[in-house]
């Protein structure tokens, strides 16, 4: 067990590593995020009220879109020099090295994720810090889900036609009610309303997603890697 | 399945649709929507039709992945793409429903939407066979992506349940005094969509076996 | 017991047969060349023998176990087509990182003690990226070797290598055979593979048109083996 765990750190120290020297998928992200919230700008008037109730929701769409560029790096970096075969044949579980792949993929993600909050709190005048300890929970949960699919997506896509393209068109419709229940605790949070009996529902909700979506990519991984 | 057998379930099917129609036109206008009203007769049991559907493109790849028999890929892939037909058919009577009452094409309610997404998850299964070339590969990860999907729809269906309260409430449960004979159509239909979505599931997956021939004969003719 | 054994492997692409009944076994210590045309399945057979791919029927058993097995895996060394180390990393830094997925006491010690023998400790802190060809070959080797495997899988390992690089390499697989290990390496490069040799197995069209010793003839003349076994033209 304990030699399971530092298989998945020897995987996710790997990835971040590697990323952080580059730093491409990060930046690419963070400049993806910058430019949709910008666009927004235009569509809605962010100082107007109606907006402010529909931030919570914008900004989900800002970390899914960017959240992307990320995961699909994950197991497309393994593919020059057919990296992905070394790691299929150590000796580690096909569950090790997703795990590994997904926690740094979420590591990214959420810096992505926490970086971005604060330049739209100053860009949409939200108030993001009231509920910070249930917002920063929200975005953890919500995070992970986009993490999860998208890694498990990640790796049935590396080798296909259209990566790029059947990454995203593949994970949003599976990611529907996890974004949705993310948005609707967003909304509520950054307006000044903590979660309470009909959100606390969507809170249960963003949890069941991510721990049945955890288990059945877990279950799956050997057949997509292995076949 | 013969051919004999194919034609015959095809014939019932068209001809309990055809009874249908006539009765249903027979039947007097409901109070408040009027005539339109009739179209439930259709946008139900389409949508029934296509959870089956659902139901039979999982067992499909399930069953592909425990044996890697490629009957099942073929019933997997033959029996969604119905039941892509059959949702669009439930979006569309939808659709032109709530324009004659709401005066809109499309409202986002609980119902619709969920519809809508699936049909987006099953095209998405779809799209994903296109992009892969070699058959094994390609029947692996449709059923990997089948599973997916299918445990995603009922999560579906209940969160958009919960965000939205707009859509009517249904016709065949819970209040109101309907006459037996409505259920009958209403149940006629539904047996006459699961005839046609059997013989186009059938027609499909001959197409299906066929072309998986032909591929593995160019195969061996390029090979050498 | 075989270290590797190759037990009535079929291996399909939809209905079309890349493998049919392939049974073919190489005993600890033996050296097997697999060769044939391209296309005959050489890289397909090495993939499934590897666990990179299930066979649609039959079965792999190294030392008589699935190479699926974490546990055998740590015993099989693998160099496909790529050379599987990252770019972005130096030397050092991969045979470190494989090091430690293999569950090495000391990855670093085992990575300078193989940087040193394949000849490269000069460059050990140059990244990949700025390789030559034969170096990185090199150090394809080092990976697949870092872990003292039972078994060595080597699909076309001398393709496009420079005399040194052939050299470095037919010197170390000389030295694994000699402490035991077995190999199953498949080549264009007929001479090269057969001097070492022990075994030789033709694949035509997927199936073993022949299994047996590598014999003086063989080695003499390298298409002796097509010539009488393979097929005309």
């Amino acid at each position: 067990m304990l030699s399971f765990f530092r298989q998945v750190l020897v995987v996710t120290v790997k990835d971040l590593r590697a990323e952080l020297r580059t730093k491409e998928a990060v930046n690419a992200s963070l400049a993806f995020a910058l430019v949709i919230l910008l666009m927004f700008s235009f569509a809605f008037d962010p100082l107007e009220e109606t907006t402010r109730e529909i931030s919570g929701g914008l900004l989900w769409i800002v970390f899914a879109f960017a959240g992307t560029l990320v995961l699909n790096r994950s197991f497309a970096r393994e593919q020059p020099n057919d990296c992905l075969d070394a790691l299929i044949a150590a000796p580690i579980s096909g569950a090790a090295l997703f795990l590994g792949k997904a926690l740094a993929n979420y590591v990214l993600v959420l810096a992505v994720e926490l970086i971005a909050l604060p330049v739209f709190g100053i860009f949409y005048g939200v108030h993001w810090t009231d509920q910070f300890p249930e917002l920063l929970l929200v975005l953890l949960l919500g995070a992970w889900a986009l993490t999860v699919v998208g890694t498990i997506f990640s790796a049935l896509t590396v080798n296909i036609r259209l990566r790029e393209v059947m990454l995203p068109m593949l994970t949003y419709p599976i990611l529907v009610p996890a974004l949705m229940g993310a948005m609707q605790l967003t909304a509520g949070l950054v307006n000044g309303k903590p979660i309470s009996g009909d959100s606390f529902s969507w809170l249960k909700m963003l949890i069941g997603f991510d721990v049945i979506f955890t288990a059945v990519s877990l279950v799956l991984v050997e057949t997509v890697l292995v076949g | 399945m013969r051919d004999k057998l194919l034609v015959f379930l095809g014939v019932v099917a068209m001809l309990l649709l055809a009874r249908d129609i006539l009765v249903i036109a027979g039947f007097p206008n409901e109070a408040n929507q009027g005539a339109i009203f009739k179209i439930i007769f259709f946008h139900v049991p389409v949508a029934m039709a296509a959870m089956l559907c659902a139901a039979a493109s999982l067992i499909g790849s399930v069953m592909f992945l425990l044996t890697r028999n490629f009957k099942y890929d073929a019933l997997a892939v033959s029996v969604t793409e119905v039941g892509l037909a059959f949702l669009a058919a439930n979006l569309v009577t939808g659709s032109i429903w709530g324009r004659v009452i709401w005066g809109i094409w499309w409202t986002w309610d609980a119902r619709l939407t969920s519809a809508l997404v699936c049909w987006l998850l099953y095209a998405g299964y779809l799209m994903l066979r296109h992009a892969i070339e070699e058959p094994t590969q390609r029947a692996t990860f449709a059923a990997v992506f089948s599973i997916f999907a299918f445990i995603d729809v009922p999560i579906v269906i209940f969160s958009i349940k919960w965000w939205r309260t707009q859509h009517p409430q249904p016709v065949f449960w819970g209040g109101g005094s309907i006459p037996g004979d409505w259920y009958l159509a209403a149940l006629l239909n539904l047996l006459a969509m699961v005839l046609l979505g059997i013989v186009l599931t059938v027609v499909r997956l001959r197409q299906e076996e066929a072309q998986r021939e032909i591929d593995s004969l160019r195969r061996t003719a390029h090979a050498f | 017991m075989s270290a590797v054994a190759v037990d009535g492997v079929w291996k399909f692409y939809g209905d079309y047969p890349a493998l049919r009944d392939v049974r073919l076994s190489a005993e600890p210590g033996a050296c097997l060349a697999l060769i044939g045309r391209n296309g005959a399945g050489k890289t397909t057979l090495l993939r499934i023998v590897a666990g990179f791919s299930r066979p649609g029927r039959g079965q792999i058993r190294i030392f008589g176990t699935e190479p699926r097995e974490t546990a055998t895996r740590a015993k099989m060394g693998f160099i496909g087509h790529g050379i599987s180390v990252y770019d972005e990393l130096s030397a050092l830094e991969n045979l470190i990182l494989f090091g430690r997925l293999y569950n090495l006491a000391d990855p670093h010690k085992s990575a300078m003690e193989w940087l040193e023998r394949t000849g490269l400790e000069r460059v050990r802190n140059g990244l990949v990226r700025e390789f030559s060809r034969g170096m990185r070959q090199r150090l394809a080797v080092a990976r697949a070797f870092l872990h003292d495997p039972g078994v060595l899988l080597l699909d076309e390992p001398f393709t496009a290598l420079d005399d040194r690089a052939i050299a470095v390499l037919q010197r170390l697989l000389r030295e694994a055979l000699a402490a035991g290990k077995t190999i199953v390496m498949s080549t264009h490069q007929l001479r090269e593979a057969l001097e070492l040799a022990s075994h030789v197995a033709l694949l035509v069209r997927g199936q073993v048109a022949f299994s047996g010793p590598c014999t003086p003839e063989m080695v003499a003349d390298p298409g002796y083996v097509y010539a009488r076994y393979g097929e005309a033209g």
